[in-house]
């Protein structure tokens, strides 16, 4: 038997909702701890108030317990806000746990975001170098391995030219070269698989093919199924912080699958939160299933408690396995939409014909605002069904992919 | 439509599934390793002083290369480069001279006012500069700390080691002056080194704890600039340090309470070489910034554990 290579024992991570309702000022945070004691007192006498002090604390991860062995790829699943990118921010020890432990052993490498720390002023050189550095290789390895990095990344011409004159995709191609070029023993991911073009897709997944053959470990977090499910030979599947299942992972991407179906149909049925001022108030579809090929709106809804501007608003369309099939963009060419408090961004997007096969199709969306950007995935489900009409009986939806296409068939009987 | 439904939900693209086969075909079926006890442990107890050392050891390369990513952005990004680190303390010394030398002549020991005030500008502006950049720091590097692990203190050590560099560029120009006023270097230069550590010690005793505060409550980045004018004030920059050591009479050595007034007191004796070294000054400052540097340090390292959290 291979020997354990992570072991995870009652890992609990809780966040105090309160410093994120505080303005974060020096006054406000003083007046709260003078507040303290008092409403510990008032705890000990009402359980009420004791029930409403737990409020407004938050576990993102509760009672998880874990093994994985050298040489495995275990991929993990969940919704938005299970947990999962707190398990790997924990794992990779950015955040401390509040409870239990968690053993590594082997030298960690964790790849939570790509070209963490690139400067656009810097040349590909440069980047490269201090990347590498941030990812933990030391100045040596990352010299041993510098040609090898730049040839992966194809941008061998623009080596010593400022990051910010390269396109994206060779920006995106040359920090995700240097990461598929850290050797550690265990190796951390977080849903950095969406990069960059098919082409170069398929060269990372070789890589991390290569990384697992080494007997390393890989713990991926993706929200693309079809990639995990290609990865990884187990997954782990967490809701709400606690292990729900950790198994063959075909069966785990069923059951998440199963779990799915009661996610939000449709429209939203409560407001979501986007960043610090701003919050999603409506979302979907209309009508709520939409008819294959027919015509449908698209509502968004934000509002916002301090005046800023949205630039960039994009509704995400993935289908049952998650992969992405398209998106809506919502920009104008008049440039950002500016928000307030008294007046807040409402848009509709109109589709003519809505080109999708039959199916169930998860709706998220992508948004930058003046406060960062978010993207939201799984926010509602969107049902299209068949149109009726029609003198042909259709093939059976699993194998009619997803787009539906508007089209007609006349015969050319022109003699050839 | 013959192919119409295969063993998978979804066909992943071939090529794709081809080079995964190829990769995963050659996974060894066992891996041995004898190793029993763990190289990480990760619960909630907070790193110890010695560990925290170990570890900032072990990411010196790091911190070389945030002082070098730090340094090259900033003197690419400016038109004047480099020259901005000279022309900055030879403005203040021009205005001082005009102001405190000529109008309001101040006695600068007997040596010329222009002189005896850049001295004490440089290790000064090596204090306000890294007091400043370590402060921004770890608000500046949020990115960074929510994406990656290294030790957090990286962060304002490498603010501290950047403003050494300017630090650098105006001691060329002190040359140049003490050239001008004919002064000649002497073997008291070599105090020079562990001087400019104790002016570091103190910017970064400051720094932690400004730069963990700074985290929390913004307010930080207001109060400091205010902060370190009424400073530069209160040490004797513009001004000799007799003039508050002599006032104290036996209790002179109090003014080291505020180590800048020990670290530009020495500073003058190691460049101008004027009377004895003020060990009494220097003794009590060398004692604040220990002090400092503890206390800064402890409270960086009880907060850095939500940095990640709140930034």
């Amino acid at each position: 038997m291979s020997a354990i290579a992570v072991r995870v024992e009652g890992l609990g991570k809780r966040y105090d909702m309160a410093p994120a309702i505080s303005s974060g000022l020096l006054g406000d945070e003083l007046a709260a701890s003078i507040a303290r004691p008092w409403r510990k007192a008032r705890a000990w006498f009402n359980r009420e108030a004791a029930a409403a002090d737990n409020a407004r604390t938050f576990w993102a991860l509760r009672n998880l317990s874990f093994e994985l062995k050298h040489g495995e790829a275990v991929g993990i699943i969940g919704r938005n806000g299970a947990g999962k990118s707190t398990l790997l921010k924990v794992l990779s020890r950015i955040t401390k746990p509040t409870e239990g432990r968690a053993e590594l052993f082997g030298r960690v490498g964790s790849l939570l975001e790509v070209g963490t720390g690139f400067h656009p002023e810097l040349s590909g050189r440069d980047n490269v170098y201090l990347n590498g550095a941030i990812l933990g290789m030391h100045r040596r390895e990352i010299r041993q391995r510098f040609d090898e990095i730049v040839a992966f990344a194809e941008v061998e011409r623009f080596i010593d030219t400022p990051v910010k004159h390269y396109s994206s995709g060779m920006a995106v191609r040359l920090a995700f070269a240097v990461a598929a070029h850290l050797e550690p023993e265990i190796l951390l991911v977080d849903e950095v698989l969406a990069v960059g073009d098919t082409a170069f897709q398929k060269k990372c997944l070789g890589k991390m093919g290569d990384v697992t053959r080494e007997g390393r470990t890989v713990i991926l977090v993706s929200h693309d199924l079809t990639s995990i499910q290609m990865l990884c030979r187990r997954a782990l599947r967490i809701a709400h912080g606690q292990v729900l299942g950790f198994g063959p992972v075909d069966d785990e991407v069923r059951a998440y699958l199963d779990d799915a179906k009661f996610f939000a149909r449709g429209a939203l049925d409560h407001a979501i939160e986007l960043s610090p001022n701003a919050r999603l108030e409506a979302f979907g579809f209309a009508p709520h299933v939409v008819v294959s090929g027919a015509a449908a709106e698209f509502r968004v809804k934000a509002v916002v408690t301090e005046a800023m501007r949205f630039h960039e608003i994009a509704v995400l369309i993935h289908d049952s396995m998650n992969r992405r099939i398209g998106v809506l963009d919502l920009r104008v060419a008049t440039g950002p939409y500016a928000a307030t408090p008294d007046e807040p961004l409402e848009l509709v997007a109109e589709v003519r014909a809505l080109p999708l096969v039959e199916g169930e199709y998860r709706i998220g969306l992508s948004i930058r605002t003046d406060e960062g950007h978010a993207i939201k995935y799984d926010v509602v489900t969107l049902d299209v069904v068949s149109k009726s009409e029609g003198d042909v009986v259709p093939y059976q939806a699993s194998v009619r992919g997803v787009v539906a296409f508007d089209h007609s068939v006349r015969r050319d009987r022109s003699p050839s | 439509m013959g192919d119409g439904g295969g063993s998978r939900q979804t066909p992943p693209s071939p090529d794709l599934l081809f080079v995964l086969d190829k990769a995963l075909a050659q996974v060894p079926s066992t891996v041995e390793t004898t190793r029993v006890t763990p190289s990480l442990v990760i619960d909630q107890t907070a790193t110890g002083l010695r560990q925290g050392l170990r570890d900032v050891w072990a990411y010196r390369e790091l911190l070389y290369f945030l002082t070098w990513r730090d340094l090259k952005v900033r003197y690419r990004q400016t038109a004047l480069g480099a020259s901005w680190a000279i022309l900055q303390p030879l403005t203040t010394m021009v205005i001082f001279s005009v102001v405190f030398g000529g109008l309001a002549k101040l006695p600068s020991d007997g040596v010329p006012y222009p002189l005896f005030s850049f001295t004490a500008l440089l290790p000064w502006n090596l204090f306000a500069g890294a007091v400043a950049r370590v402060t921004a720091s770890v608000v500046g590097q949020a990115n960074l700390i929510n994406k990656v692990y290294f030790p957090r203190v990286l962060i304002p050590l490498s603010g501290t080691a950047s403003a050494l560099v300017d630090f650098a560029c105006s001691f060329v120009i002190l040359l140049a002056i003490m050239g001008y006023y004919a002064y000649l270097p002497t073997w008291r230069l070599i105090a020079l080194p562990g001087l400019l550590l104790l002016a570091m010690g103190a910017a970064l005793g400051i720094g932690l704890w400004f730069a963990a505060l700074n985290v929390r409550y913004r307010d930080v980045t207001y109060v400091v600039p205010f902060l370190v004018q009424i400073w530069l004030y209160a040490s004797p920059v513009a001004y000799s340090s007799r003039l508050v050591t002599e006032r104290l009479g036996d209790w002179g050595w109090l003014y080291g309470l505020n180590p800048l007034a020990g670290i530009v007191d020495g500073f003058r004796w190691a460049v101008l070489g004027a009377g004895a070294f003020p060990a009494g000054l220097v003794g009590t400052s060398l004692v604040t910034v220990v002090v400092l540097l503890l206390g800064g340090w402890a409270y960086f390292r009880r907060t850095e554990d939500s940095f990640a959290d709140i930034v």
